[in-house]
């Protein structure tokens, strides 16, 4: 904790993390012993291949015929006039092959995986999204896979569970503490320091021991490079505000990151709100002002009682249903960057059914956060004014959990 | 002089090898902590690693993980445990206390708090397993200052140059962990340890000791000729998970099975 977020301008925010992968404060590597070397290695390897130009040649060529980019910035103009106000603007990363920004990050690292040679990769995974997608990869590579995912969310992700097991992965329960996305990741942790020799471990989020919030807000990137150059084309100027929703938080920096110095652009993190933030049953760390805390490799801010002991989350949405954060969006709450922000369940599932109504559009309950978040905004806003929201995936995985709300059984 | 460094010199004085129990402190229940350490004492324990709970054990097995839950479930917290090892310290001066556990409860408290309490009450040492020597720059030198030791680990897949910033940085003993894997896991392999050991020799007077896959008499033994110190941790948590019906028959467990491994090292 010797660099101070106060001391931290906003023209520094492109040069993080500093070499032992600190964010200020934030970030690090809390790793038992075992780990450090496979981080080491896997830290020396992504260094040396993010600037060569064969890799990135690779990367943007699966993206663009595999992943099926760039995905489109579309206009949601009949949503915006309902509102009354600034015109939303949706990054279409719903489109995306298996359905979620998710796969930007696991073709990377599985470009990685492919050059460690290892044979096996492992997944920890909430909704399903990221364990879908590092499915999906392992099936084009000839991987073994092996994903983590909390009893709980196999129990409310039944069907990207069984998306998986058809991509050829093994899906293993995770009984243990609260059975859902921190439980995993204890869980594919777990796996990792007894298989290190011979299994990648694919990170979904920003989250996790340095260097993979780093290498995953670099995969995830593509998503606001584009949706800056579109932005220019299709607006004529860059939007004014920016909003995605925060669970470990790489949609939000994946769509951030490329505008973090164009100072005129605001930008909102969404967080599960749950019951809403007053009720303590949420999984929003930031806007809840939550402690600083040490898990899964980072120091962050971290639900959790005043022993330590890490807080029970809720959450409509198995995929932002973590009491932690990626390390690079504490550094920007302290610097004031973005503006982080909750919806609460009952805010979510009418974004999601007006969305679907209104545009043809279902997004996933996740995505649904930020769009909850624009729905707040846009009247504050003028009709000559522009959102960017993050679309981050598609709903038809939640169409059972919408579907029990409704009180419909199939 | 740390009563650690102390206990390690006599004991190489005598030529025998340490014996180093863990628990999981408020497992079963907060009450009984105290009288398991007079009782590992009493059975030939030289250092007590007394294990913090926490909620999120990355690096532990099954027996361990529910040995938290356990403790959790009672309510032990990081203050409690701490008031155990003043108990402790009322009857027993000499034995050394290591806390071992996660970062997160000391974050919490604060790391200064943190260190002063367990200064005054009696810890000797602090292992935490989430935090290797590069991130313990800060909290480091507080343990330091007040004369507590802090101690790190040394895995199989170390390399040479970070096993040499780990033996600079560690005090009181190494803590080798004797295979790739979490607490509990499968048997260790003695040669394959001696072979990893040798290196950390040239590079250190710290005493190495070997834990992970420690299980009984036999196993105890084989380590104890190539190590230092013997640290046993899930054989023993295991019959605390057995017996959480009948907790009075505890103590007396703990005591047979540490005092077999005791009997086979000094054999
Ligand atoms: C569609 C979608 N959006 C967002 C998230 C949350 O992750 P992150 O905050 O890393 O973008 C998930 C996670 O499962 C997801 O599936």
């Amino acid at each position: 904790m010797t660099v101070s977020a106060t001391e931290t301008k906003f023209s520094d925010l492109t040069r993080m993390p500093d070499a032992r992968g600190h964010f200020g404060p934030y970030g690090g590597r809390f790793v038992s012993e075992t780990l450090s070397f496979a981080l080491e290695e896997l830290e020396q390897i992504y260094l040396s291949l993010r600037d060569d130009p064969d890799f990135q040649a690779e990367f943007d060529r699966d993206l663009a015929h595999y992943v099926g980019r760039p995905s489109p910035l579309y206009h949601a103009k009949r949503w915006s006039e309902s509102l009354g106000g600034a015109q939303i603007w949706l990054k279409r990363e719903d489109l995306n092959h298996t359905g979620a920004h998710k796969v930007n990050n696991t073709i990377g690292q599985a470009l990685l995986a492919k050059k460690t040679g290892k044979p096996r990769v492992i997944a920890e995974t909430g909704a399903g999204q990221h364990g879908v997608a590092t499915a999906t990869v392992a099936a084009r590579l000839g991987l073994e896979c092996d994903v983590y995912m909390g009893a709980a969310d196999v129990q409310r992700q039944k069907l990207n569970v069984y998306r998986m097991r058809l991509l050829g992965a093994r899906v293993i329960p995770v009984e243990s503490g609260t059975r859902t996305l921190k439980d995993a990741m204890n869980e594919a942790l777990r796996d990792w320091v007894t298989n290190v020799d011979n299994t990648f471990y694919i990170i979904g989020t920003v989250a996790g021991p340095h260097p993979y919030p780093q290498l995953v807000r670099d995969f995830n990137a593509v998503v606001g490079r584009e949706a800056r150059r579109q932005s220019l084309e299709q607006i004529g100027r860059l939007p004014d505000a920016l909003v995605a929703c925060v669970g470990g938080g790489s949609n939000a920096l994946g769509l951030f990151y490329p505008f973090v110095e164009d100072d005129a652009v605001a930008m909102y993190g969404v967080e599960a709100g749950g019951d809403g933030v007053e009720t303590g049953r949420h999984a929003a760390p930031l806007s809840s002002n939550a402690p600083r805390g040490v898990l899964h490799g980072n120091r962050t801010y971290l639900m959790s009682d005043e022993a330590g002991q890490v807080s029970d989350t809720h959450s409509i949405s198995a995929g932002l249903d973590y009491p932690g954060v990626g390390p690079e969006h504490a550094l920007w709450k302290d610097v004031g960057r973005v503006n982080y922000v909750a919806a609460n369940d009952k805010e979510v599932l009418e974004a999601f059914r007006e969305l679907t109504h209104m545009e043809g559009i279902m997004p996933a309950l996740e995505s649904a956060h930020a769009l909850a978040h624009a729905k707040v905004l846009a009247p504050t806003m003028r009709p000559d004014q522009h959102i960017v929201v993050n679309l981050s995936g598609r709903g038809d995985k939640d169409i059972m959990t919408v579907a029990k709300i409704d009180g419909i059984e199939f | 002089m740390n009563r650690i460094d102390q206990r390690f010199s006599e004991l190489k004085q005598q030529g025998r090898k340490a014996l180093i129990p863990y628990i999981t402190a408020g497992d079963p229940a907060p009450q009984y902590t105290v009288g398991f350490m007079h009782a590992l004492v009493d059975a030939g324990a030289d250092v007590i690693e007394l294990g913090v709970p926490f909620s999120d054990p990355m690096a532990d097995g099954p027996v361990i993980q529910k040995a938290c839950e356990r403790a959790l479930k009672q309510g032990t917290r990081l203050v409690d445990l701490l008031e155990m090892v003043a108990e402790f310290r009322q009857t027993d001066t000499t034995t050394p206390i290591v806390l071992m556990g996660y970062l997160n409860p000391i974050e919490r408290i604060g790391y200064e708090v943190f260190a002063d309490k367990a200064a005054s009450v009696g810890v000797d040492g602090v292992l935490v397993v989430d935090m290797p020597p590069e991130e313990a720059d800060e909290f480091g030198p507080l343990l330091k200052a007040r004369g507590l030791a802090a101690i790190f680990l040394v895995a199989p897949t170390t390399s040479h140059a970070r096993a040499a910033t780990i033996c600079a940085h560690g005090e009181g003993y190494l803590y080798y962990v004797s295979l790739k894997g979490v607490t509990g896991a499968a048997t260790l392999n003695a040669e394959d340890v001696a072979e990893h050991l040798a290196p950390l020799r040239d590079m250190t007077d710290l005493p190495l000791c070997v834990g992970f896959g420690i299980r009984d008499g036999v196993t105890a033994a084989e380590v104890a000729k190539v190590a230092d110190g013997v640290i046993v941790g899930s054989a023993l948590v295991n019959r605390i998970a057995d017996s959480v019906d009948a907790p009075e028959t505890i103590a007396g467990q703990l005591k047979s099975v540490l005092a077999e491994m005791r009997t086979a090292m000094d054999a």
